[in-house]
């Protein structure tokens, strides 16, 4: 094609379409894939957009957060058959800890941010009918003869896990309690348990669109999204007097972000979520942010409560041995005759 | 070997045997050799343990269990249903065929929710039944009527062409010769339909004991009542336990595939007997 048969308005539009392709390649465009559990949906769908604001000022390059999101052990088995995820932000620390030990990062992941790689905490809690007709106030009420409570499958569920330590901890932490106490309790409280859902929002599901059960142990975002997208007039959250303190991690995926040449975005990313904008998105969504002052201002949505943490049942690797693995405390529970 | 097979509409033998070869490797035994493979790094005790776990023998006593009975529930109601669209006109006849395939059509998810959204015990079907003391949902009765819903279109099109095919003369000599219609069924239309029965009765338990996506939602999934052995292999899954996984995966193949090649093999027989 000769030049000369351009109209100039062509050759005009052209000319542009070049400038831009030159201006694409100074400036970097990123893609990242940020591989997520289920409730952050609500999130990062808040957080992404403004990271990439920040990123541009700062760099003026342009960049996209893809997101993921499934059950947290799930998506870390996505990750490790080949998910090229430049950062991962799953529910337990375990999950990443499966993805450190092939090899996908260092096993120091959890040192490299602060606050052990979580910028953002959550709680187990309660949610209960309107005006609480059970009167359900603590985890004892929660084995009464005409109490029925529901919970996803610790096997499938991460958030179940966490709801499985919480009841755990007040079971352990009652006056002349012994492990076998403990774990007749977890006994008591499992036979109230009408069906296990596979995932946290399944259970959620079940008790507030099928009307299954007098109490919903759960995440305590996922406690306050339910409360507010499904009318406050319907449910109420119970705070318990022991729980446990949930620390969802995040980690640059090594082994990807040096393929792809995405370390500097990635990390900046998961710097971003420790930065005051961000902690309030975090406090916005229901989280519990890590940033004190910005917690302050969100005090009146996030009682102080008594909580323990993975620490005190010996990291997950020993927590999940214990309790979830084959053989463990929760199968035990179910299977006759051990 | 080659004067035994029939004449074919095929051009060349040999191209179109190699294809068929190829093709059933690639797309059925190459992933099942690799899933035959992945157990063994248990050893074979470790594979024995994790298969003989009374909660993986409740789970595969409930999803081979149920499914059976599904597909033996289909029997009757598939026969029905193929009867009446292959022997009947009736307005809305195309709209109600086109209707049976709706289970295969709809993603299993979806079969799942809506099921147990009717019911559970505030849906529409399980607020009638909670005063009478029914519980279907998240119980395996919920599970049955999961795997009726996904069994039903194997059953009636594996029936429809047959009964297509069987002429209304037979009933009719029956008839004639002074049988009754009981007898008529009997002895003149179940015979010409049972290995039709039988091959819809194979593909509706084929379909049930491997059906996951429906049965999910309204099982409730307790272990050791109504946890089905397709959980059990995700929840091995989401250990990492690849190997335990496909221990339970390979047992339940190995399994359905004596079940399925018996049921050929009865079907044979049935049709040679006819011939």
């Amino acid at each position: 094609m000769h030049v000369a048969s351009l109209t100039r308005r062509s050759a005009l539009a052209g000319g542009l379409a070049m400038l831009g392709l030159a201006r694409r390649a100074a400036a970097a465009d990123v893609a990242l894939l940020n591989v997520s559990y289920d409730p952050t949906r609500e999130l990062y769908r808040d957080i992404n957009p403004a990271f990439a604001a920040a990123w541009r000022g700062k760099t003026g390059d342009a960049v996209t957060v893809n997101m993921s999101h499934g059950g947290s052990g799930a998506q870390a088995r996505a990750v490790l058959e080949g998910l090229q995820a430049d950062v991962v932000t799953l529910a337990l620390a375990a999950d990443i800890d499966a993805l450190a030990r092939r090899g996908l990062l260092g096993t120091d992941w959890q040192t490299r941010l602060p606050d052990n790689a979580a910028p953002y905490t959550s709680t187990i809690v309660f949610l209960v009918r309107a005006g609480n007709p059970k009167s359900i106030r603590d985890w004892p009420d929660l084995v009464r003869a005409d109490v029925a409570v529901i919970t996803p499958n610790p096997k499938t569920s991460g958030g179940a896990r966490w709801n499985f330590l919480a009841a755990l901890a007040w079971a352990q932490r009652q006056p002349g309690a012994t492990d076998a106490s403990a774990e007749a309790f977890m006994r008591d409280l499992l036979h109230h348990v009408p069906l296990l859902d596979t995932g946290a929002r399944g259970a959620t599901n079940s008790f507030a669109q099928r009307g299954l059960g007098d109490v919903l142990i759960a995440w305590e975002n996922e406690a306050w999204l339910a409360q507010t997208k499904l009318g406050a007039d319907n449910f109420k959250i119970v705070y318990p007097s022991v729980s446990i303190l949930a620390e969802p991690p995040v980690a640059v995926v090594d082994t990807v972000v040096e393929k792809k040449g995405t370390k500097a975005a990635a990390t900046a990313y998961l710097e971003f979520l420790y930065t005051a904008p961000a902690q309030t998105i975090i406090g916005n969504n229901y989280y519990r942010p890590r940033d004190a002052a910005v917690g302050a201002q969100f005090a009146d949505r996030f009682p102080a409560m008594n909580l323990v943490t993975i620490k005190d049942f010996g990291g997950w690797d020993a927590a999940q041995a214990q309790y979830f693995a084959d053989g463990g405390m929760f199968d035990r529970i179910f299977t006759p005759g051990k | 070997m080659r004067s035994r097979l029939s004449p074919s509409g095929l051009p060349g033998f040999a191209p179109a045997m190699a294809v068929t070869l190829l093709w059933l490797c690639l797309i059925v035994l190459v992933p099942l050799a690799a899933l035959a493979l992945r157990p063994w790094s248990l050893g074979l005790v470790g594979v024995w343990h994790s298969l003989t776990d009374p909660r993986v023998l409740a789970a595969l006593r409930l999803s081979f269990g149920a499914a059976g009975l599904a597909a033996l529930l289909n029997l009757p109601l598939g026969l029905l249903v193929a009867w009446v669209m292959v022997r009947y006109r009736f307005p809305g006849r195309d709209l109600a065929d086109s209707l049976i395939d709706m289970p295969l059509a709809l993603p299993t998810a979806v079969a799942g929710i809506a099921l147990t959204a009717l019911l559970a015990p505030n849906g529409w079907i399980g607020a009638l039944l909670t005063p009478l003391h029914i519980k279907v949902a998240y119980t395996p009765l919920g599970i049955l009527v999961a795997l009726v819903f996904v069994g039903l279109p194997f059953v009636v099109r594996t029936l429809q062409p047959v009964i297509m095919d069987l002429p209304p003369d037979a009933e009719e000599a029956a008839a004639t010769l002074g049988a009754t219609r009981g007898q008529t069924w009997r002895r003149v239309v179940l015979p010409a339909l049972a290995p039709a029965l039988l091959a819809g009765f194979g593909a509706a338990l084929a379909r049930g004991v491997g059906e996951y996506g429906s049965v999910i939602f309204i099982a409730g999934n307790m272990p050791m009542v109504s946890e089905i052995a397709p959980l059990l292999i995700v929840i091995r899954l989401e250990q990492l336990d690849y190997a335990g996984a496909a221990a339970l995966a390979l047992l339940m193949l190995v399994v359905s595939f004596a079940i399925l090649l018996s049921l050929n093999m009865l079907h044979r027989r049935m049709r040679g007997r006819r011939a």
